[in-house]
């Protein structure tokens, strides 16, 4: 047997993963352009009724795109800073013996399926938020953005604790040397020199938010309307998706609208995607001179 | 005196959190586990739902979950570990290589119903596997691809270069030398690295919604076109469908502690495992 074979065949598998980004791209494309035959790419994006059962269907996303970036910036203000002090704790502060159980639990804590977080926000959450703060419904956007709040802590802190990790020693034992504290050289020396590697990791969270589905579908309450209040119902892009994908005939306006949506998601999401990749580019050069 | 007391009140802010984190994990875990106890029961876990779903057990959802995993591995893991190989072994740098690097990153951070309207357009209608085990099983192996390719390559890579050397030494080819003495060292930590992909595609719902999974069947799916139940879907009807919601709470807190049980106990083995063989390479 010529003995190229198996690379040949290992290089062509390989592929695989490049034809699956274009078809992903390429059908999402071919079953989200044909909505702008029926609207205006100004009335999806700015419209603000979303009614796609009526007839004639109302088709404006607005809603759903404000919905999707309210709760995924409030999830971040409340998950991020959370996740920088679990970060800095890891690397900086921790006794081996605590390490030993927090980076396991940080860990199982991003295994937890997402559903599992929806049902508690529905079931636990929602009922006490009702009655603490006398709501109509404790379905809303603090509820979901706690929740998912949740999911992003571990994918946050793991990052940041791998680019804190990363700075070299040295600089702390020079800072050291100077006389300062612990925390002085955490704040003046490590966040800094860390901070492109921390800029990614939130920014990777922020992308994992965005494309959320199970607890803003289970615990946002689902009205299709801008937010006033941090108590208002939202309905994002990914829970419209999930939730009228079911029962909507293939082929219908309402289809390629929902496809319209995904694309919106694929957008938002690649393109945060390749920023981060970009600052992590820029950080590692840093390094490297 | 002040510097020090900012200091000190620091390193309380950091423990605290720290801790909050470990007690918030730890009193969902004990919560899910306190009421789903009750329902817990041989019964519950080898019968079928009954009665409109008010009643009997979860044993087709079960199946179903461990059907769908099944399929989505099968693909996900010859696929994935030959991209890890061509990654750690064959790749040289050009655009070939950038651009699959490129696609590997991003598919990662796909959103999960992106991939089920993706499993819906080209599974379902284009290939017409209809909404079956088949389809929504692709649509979580395009899933957990990345996943594996990321830890296959790491796991290669992780293999000292002297075992190569030795091996071209003793007059080996490159194909010889990965797949008798690269690939085999490596084993261990790429199947981890699949358990831990497992964990993951057990507990995922958005993508199998419109993929494949039922919101209700009497039976086991038999073939690879047929529907099944799945863990996550059905505490999804269950907590919000139906006219039942109240009177099948016991079922629903059930449901999650099995799907916690199994998803958990799967990581948790990877998680352990991995520890161990980073143990034994040092």
């Amino acid at each position: 047997m010529d003995e190229r074979i198996p690379g040949w065949l290992i290089t062509l598998t390989a592929s695989v993963s490049l034809f699956i980004m274009v078809f992903l791209i390429y059908f999402l494309l071919q079953e989200g352009i044909p909505t702008l035959r029926e609207v205006s790419l100004k009335e999806l994006l700015l419209g603000f009724d979303w009614y796609p059962t009526e007839e004639p269907p109302a088709l404006g996303m607005a809603p759903l795109i404000v919905g999707s970036m309210t709760v995924t910036l409030l999830s971040a203000v409340m998950a991020v800073p959370f996740s920088f002090l679990i970060a800095i704790f890891l690397s900086e502060v921790a006794p081996s013996w605590f390490r030993e159980i927090l980076k396991p639990a940080l860990e199982l804590l991003g295994f937890l399926p997402s559903i599992v977080l929806g049902f508690l926000g529905m079931v636990v959450l929602a009922p006490w938020l009702q009655e603490r703060f006398d709501l109509l419904s404790g379905l809303n956007l603090f509820n979901a953005s706690l929740l998912m709040g949740a999911m992003i802590v571990p994918i946050v802190a793991s990052l940041a604790e791998e680019s804190l990790q990363a700075v070299p020693r040295e600089l702390r034992d020079a800072c050291y040397a100077l006389g300062a504290t612990r925390w002085e050289t955490i704040r003046k020396v490590v966040l800094p020199a860390a901070l492109p590697g921390l800029l990614s990791a939130s920014l990777l969270g922020i992308m994992r938010g965005l494309g959320e589905t199970m607890v803003v579908l289970m615990a946002a309450g689902g009205a299709a309307l801008v937010p006033i209040s941090i108590f208002d119902p939202v309905r994002p892009l990914t829970s419209a998706i999930a939730a009228e994908m079911g029962e909507t005939p293939v082929g219908s306006a309402h289809y390629h609208a929902l496809f319209f949506a995904g694309l919106l998601l694929l957008t938002m999401t690649l393109g945060i995607n390749l920023i981060s990749m970009w600052i992590e580019k820029k950080g590692k050069e840093r390094w490297m001179a | 005196m002040s510097r020090k007391l900012v200091d000190r009140g620091a390193s309380i802010l950091l423990w605290t959190s720290a801790a909050l984190l470990v007690l918030g994990l730890l009193s969902i875990l004990a919560y899910l586990m306190a009421n789903g106890a009750e329902s817990m029961s041989w019964e519950f876990v080898t019968r079928p739902p009954r009665d409109n779903m008010t009643k009997g057990g979860i044993s087709t959802p079960i199946i179903g979950t461990l059907q769908l995993v099944i399929v989505s591995m099968v693909f996900a893991i010859p696929v994935g570990v030959a991209t890890g190989i061509f990654f750690a072994e064959y790749a040289t740098e050009g655009p070939f290589t950038t651009a699959l690097r490129l696609c590997v990153r991003c598919l990662a951070g796909v959103p999960s119903v992106v991939y089920g309207l993706f499993g819906l357009s080209l599974f379902v209608v284009f290939l017409n596997f209809g909404s079956s085990l088949l389809s929504a099983g692709l649509t979580l192996a395009c899933l957990s691809l990345p996943l594996i390719v990321t830890a296959s390559e790491t796991a290669l890579l992780a293999v000292p270069q002297d075992f190569r050397l030795a091996s071209y030494a003793l007059g080996a080819n490159k194909w010889q030398t990965v797949r008798k003495v690269v690939l085999p060292a490596a084993l261990p930590t790429i199947l981890t690295g699949a358990i831990l992909s497992v964990g993951r595609v057990a507990g995922e719902t958005a993508p199998i919604i419109f993929t494949g999974a039922a919101f209700f069947t009497p039976k086991v799916a038999t073939s690879l076109f047929d529907e099944v139940m799945a863990l996550p879907y059905h505490i999804m009807v269950l907590a919000t469908a139906g006219t039942h919601i109240e009177q099948t709470r016991p079922i629903q807190y059930g449901t999650v502690l099995v799907l916690i049980l199994l998803v958990m106990g799967v990581s948790s083995l990877g998680i352990i495992l991995r520890a161990r063989l980073r143990r034994n390479r040092r």
